[in-house]
């Protein structure tokens, strides 16, 4: 399975992967912006409203039903965060083996939805613009809901105050409560114009079709001068001298633990493979050192796992345990970090890290969707190798590598969800 | 082992049975990079009263979940070791019905099978690591206690089942996880964990002789008796409540409706039957069905809204679930659309629908090798389900449904926010 990577329009980028091991085609159209709080619920808003209906498909039954037609393909909304830049997009699925013309259906399809919305007077309907623009509020309030995620998503508000970061990617309730039909539509017309375009392919179809049926799919795209200056920028130390520490109350009986260290002069030549294994070592597998330790010997939690962004040069750590154990718990993660930096890890635990590292590489290529989310990291981050290459860098790292990337890891904030004060009384 | 094509899927699936009473299914997919095993045993959370060899056993809540959670255990310490330097990984979880371990890798595979199949066949349970163990699952009842989508759920199930093995949760409670000795866990292994009460899955890069080579070397040549289970009183189709709330930190009501589906179809009407009751629900409350749809514009429901159907405990269950600022209305709205006539082609269109959404299915392994160990345990053959699918009618499934979802049938539970 090769990727091939081409420009098919201005700013418009398809990276295209030819294989017969599937039965679905995957399809996926990312308009790429900076991240930033004015802008970032009138983006995330935008593919829903389009998702609501189409010229040719005027409303969701018609939608629907055309959807149905081929053979219960999936289109949907696609809002992401990468780094400081939020990708807002269409996501196809779709069965590719009962149809010679499946991929030129669904990116016709996916097109129209994207570029030729039901509007009146050249405006996106005002009924769809604000029964979208309701649920997207709701969405941004149910982030309280997943416990879990909402203690990771207020780490990075806090430790990232200054900083696009911070930012999360549906936007916040009160820039989404603003929006209206008028300045979404002409919103939207800006956003297609100016923004670099990433196509991304999964299927048996070869790049030159799939470029054909995507340059027709797109043909009425407007190109006007593009935002190329997109990016992430990297904050090599912590905010202050000492990790920040955030407590917050919530009506839950387990407390929530989220931890975040920048990746400090690593950053400066960042060793991609070695970062992974660093990662992998510390909470990336049931034989880590945080799951091991934290869990398996101390039995304080049932979930730890650390986690990347490499983009940002961030490390996460997030845990779920009880309040009383709150002390313990940081601390012993903060002694496993030490003791990667001081290199306190065997061989075994080293091989471990490399082989979970390169396995799981490997594995992406029988997931389309985590395929098409590497592809896009390695873009946006400048690199041109795909699964096999990065696994095989991963075999060779070494320790001293290891202790490298580890090196300039600097706590930078922890954040904690606990049960309210005045409640503890209660069972 | 014993060969049989799907031709318009394209895919061969190869089964036999040990003499232990093991099931074998291998799907062998050449190129892809990961193999997969899933051993399964036919003992989920529900199965909490039985018999065997005529001793009548009453086991607490989250029995089979706590000891899926120590069968990584062995004499020699956690196997979580041995699959991390091998770069695989080994994890299990416990449903109402079933406990599936499974054993992911991109080499090594056989290795990685021997020793799947190696510790989830080994007890090994000492008073200190059952201890521990409290600590840990403690931390995963106290996680899930606070999630208001489970806290729905669970309440929905016991408007359902009431005090009956459905009404408790899973992974059970801290109180009656703190019951659970080395003894009682050994008996249980001893009682569902025979061969001829579960099946091995594998799929991927494999080689189906060498799995049913491994599974024959590794594992015991004779199974042990099978238990007799007693899940208690038939509690009927009704619900025994039909309304219950409760104040939690969510940002808006969450709901969960639920409905009895009765005693689960035999074979050979097994699958004929849930894919009938997967059709009618498409129909009605799909992304597509113009119930849904009217709620969704009326912002009565968002896209949190799911169905889900269950087998367990020898019966059937559906549950709705979701958010919305008026979950009565939402509920009136969903059920109202049974009595509305169905459209020959909206319902020609969700049936070809479906058939795509199960080829893209055979796509993912987990999918694949949870739908064959399902299919085992209820007399069915999931690989068979585009034909049986072709079969259904308009007629017949609107009358499924007007039968099974009666709106007096329902229970809801709401978990409303607390008031600032």
């Amino acid at each position: 399975m090769r990727s091939v990577r081409r420009e098919i329009m201005p700013g418009v980028f398809l990276t295209s992967l030819q294989t017969d091991k599937f039965r679905t085609g995957l399809l996926r159209v990312c308009l790429l912006a900076p991240l930033d709080r004015e802008t970032a619920a009138k983006n995330a808003l935008i593919p829903s409203v389009l998702c609501r209906g189409s010229v040719r498909h005027p409303d969701m039954a018609a939608l629907g039903a055309r959807l149905d037609e081929l053979g219960g393909a999936e289109l949907a909304p696609a809002v992401r965060k990468l780094g400081e830049i939020q990708a807002v997009g269409l996501a196809a699925d779709f069965v590719e083996t009962g149809s010679d013309t499946a991929l030129e259906d669904m990116a016709e399809l996916l097109g129209e939805v994207l570029l030729a919305p039901n509007t009146r007077g050249g405006l996106l309907l005002p009924k769809y613009v604000e029964s979208e623009r309701e649920k997207l509020l709701e969405d941004i309030r149910a982030r309280v809901n997943d416990r879990t995620d909402y203690a990771r998503g207020r780490l990075l508000e806090l430790m990232c105050p200054g900083e696009a970061y911070g930012v999360d990617a549906l936007g916040d309730e009160e820039t989404a409560a603003e929006i209206g039909y008028v300045a979404l539509t002409r919103h939207y017309r800006a956003l297609l114009a100016s923004s670099p375009v990433e196509v991304f392919y999964c299927g048996a179809a070869d790049p030159d079709r799939v470029a054909a049926a995507t340059v027709d799919a797109l043909a009425t795209l407007p190109r006007g001068e593009l935002d190329l200056d997109i990016g992430t920028d990297i904050r090599l130390n912590t905010v202050e001298e000492q990790a920040r520490v955030f407590t917050e109350e919530m009506d839950v009986g387990q407390g929530k633990l989220a931890m975040g260290w920048r990746l400090g002069d690593a950053m400066e030549d960042p060793d991609m493979a070695a970062l992974r294994v660093l990662n992998a070592l510390l909470g990336g597998s049931a034989g880590s050192k945080l799951f091991v330790s934290v869990r398996e010997k101390m039995s304080l939690c049932y979930y730890i796992y650390s986690s990347l962004d490499l983009m940002k040069g961030l490390l996460l750590v997030e845990s779920g345990v009880d309040p009383a154990d709150y002390d313990r718990a940081a601390a012993e993660i903060g002694r496993q970090v030490q003791a990667i930096k001081d290199g306190g890890f065997t061989d075994g635990e080293l091989t471990a890290a490399k082989r979970t590292v390169s396995s799981d590489t490997l594995a992406l290529l029988d997931y389309p969707e985590r395929l098409e989310r590497f592809y896009l990291g390695q873009d946006l981050l400048g690199l041109d190798y795909g699964p096999e290459e990065l696994a095989a860098l991963a075999e060779d790292v070494t320790r001293e590598d290891v202790i490298r990337a580890a090196a300039g890891l600097a706590c930078d904030a922890v954040y904690f969800l606990r049960g309210r004060e005045d409640e503890d009384g209660e069972d | 082992m014993e060969r049989t094509d799907y031709p318009a899927l394209g895919l061969a699936v190869y089964k036999t049975v040990l003499p232990n009473g093991l099931a074998i299914y291998a799907a062998p997919r050449p190129g892809w990079r990961r193999a997969q095993a899933f051993f399964v045993t036919n003992y989920g959370g529900a199965d909490r009263r039985f018999s065997l060899n005529t001793t009548v056993y009453d086991t607490p809540a989250g029995m089979a979940h706590f000891l899926e959670h120590k069968m990584f255990d062995m004499p020699s310490g956690s196997v979580d070791d041995a699959f991390a330097r091998r770069g695989a990984d080994a994890d299990a979880y416990t449903s109402e019905a079933v406990t599936n371990y499974h054993a992911r890798c991109t080499d090594r595979f056989g290795e990685n099978l021997r020793d799947l199949l190696a510790f989830v066949s080994t007890p090994y349970f000492t008073p200190e690591t059952v201890a521990k163990e409290r600590g840990i699952i403690g931390q995963e009842i106290a996680e899930s206690e606070d999630d208001p989508v489970f806290a729905a759920y669970m309440g929905c199930m016991k408007l359902l089942f009431g005090e009956g093995p459905l009404g408790d949760s899973i992974v059970g409670t801290a109180a009656s996880i703190g019951d659970i000795t080395p003894e009682t866990l050994a008996i249980c292994h001893k009682a569902f964990y025979a061969p001829a009460n579960m099946v091995l899955c594998a799929a991927g890069d494999i080689d189906p002789a060498e799995v049913e080579r491994i599974a024959r070397e590794v594992l015991p040549g004779e199974s042990g008796p099978l238990p007799e289970r007693d899940y208690g009183p038939d509690t009927g189709l009704m619900p025994l409540e039909t309304r219950a709330e409760r104040a939690m930190d969510v940002s808006a009501p969450q709901f969960c409706a639920g409905v009895k589906l009765g005693p689960a179809a035999a074979e050979p009407e097994a699958l004929k039957a849930r894919l009938t009751a997967e059709l009618a629900m498409r129909c009605l409350w799909g992304g597509h069905a113009p119930a849904y749809l009217e709620l969704y514009e009326k912002g009565l429901l968002n896209d949190a809204f799911r169905y889900e159907p269950t087998y367990a405990a020898g019966v059937g269950y559906v549950c709705l679930e979701g958010e919305s600022p008026d979950p009565e209305a939402a509920l009136a709205g969903l059920l109202g659309a049974v009595e509305r006539d169905m459209d020959p082609a909206f319902f020609a269109r969700q049936k070809k629908a479906m058939q795509g959404g199960f080829i893209r299915m055979l796509d993912d392994f987990y999918d694949l090798a949870d739908a064959l160990a399902e299919g085992h345990f209820a007399g069915f053959d999931p690989l068979t389900a585009p034909e049986v699918l072709e079969e259904l009618t308009c007629a017949e499934v609107t009358a499924w449904a007007r039968e099974h979802f009666a709106p007096a049938r329902f229970a809801m539970a709401v978990i409303r926010p607390k008031e600032a």
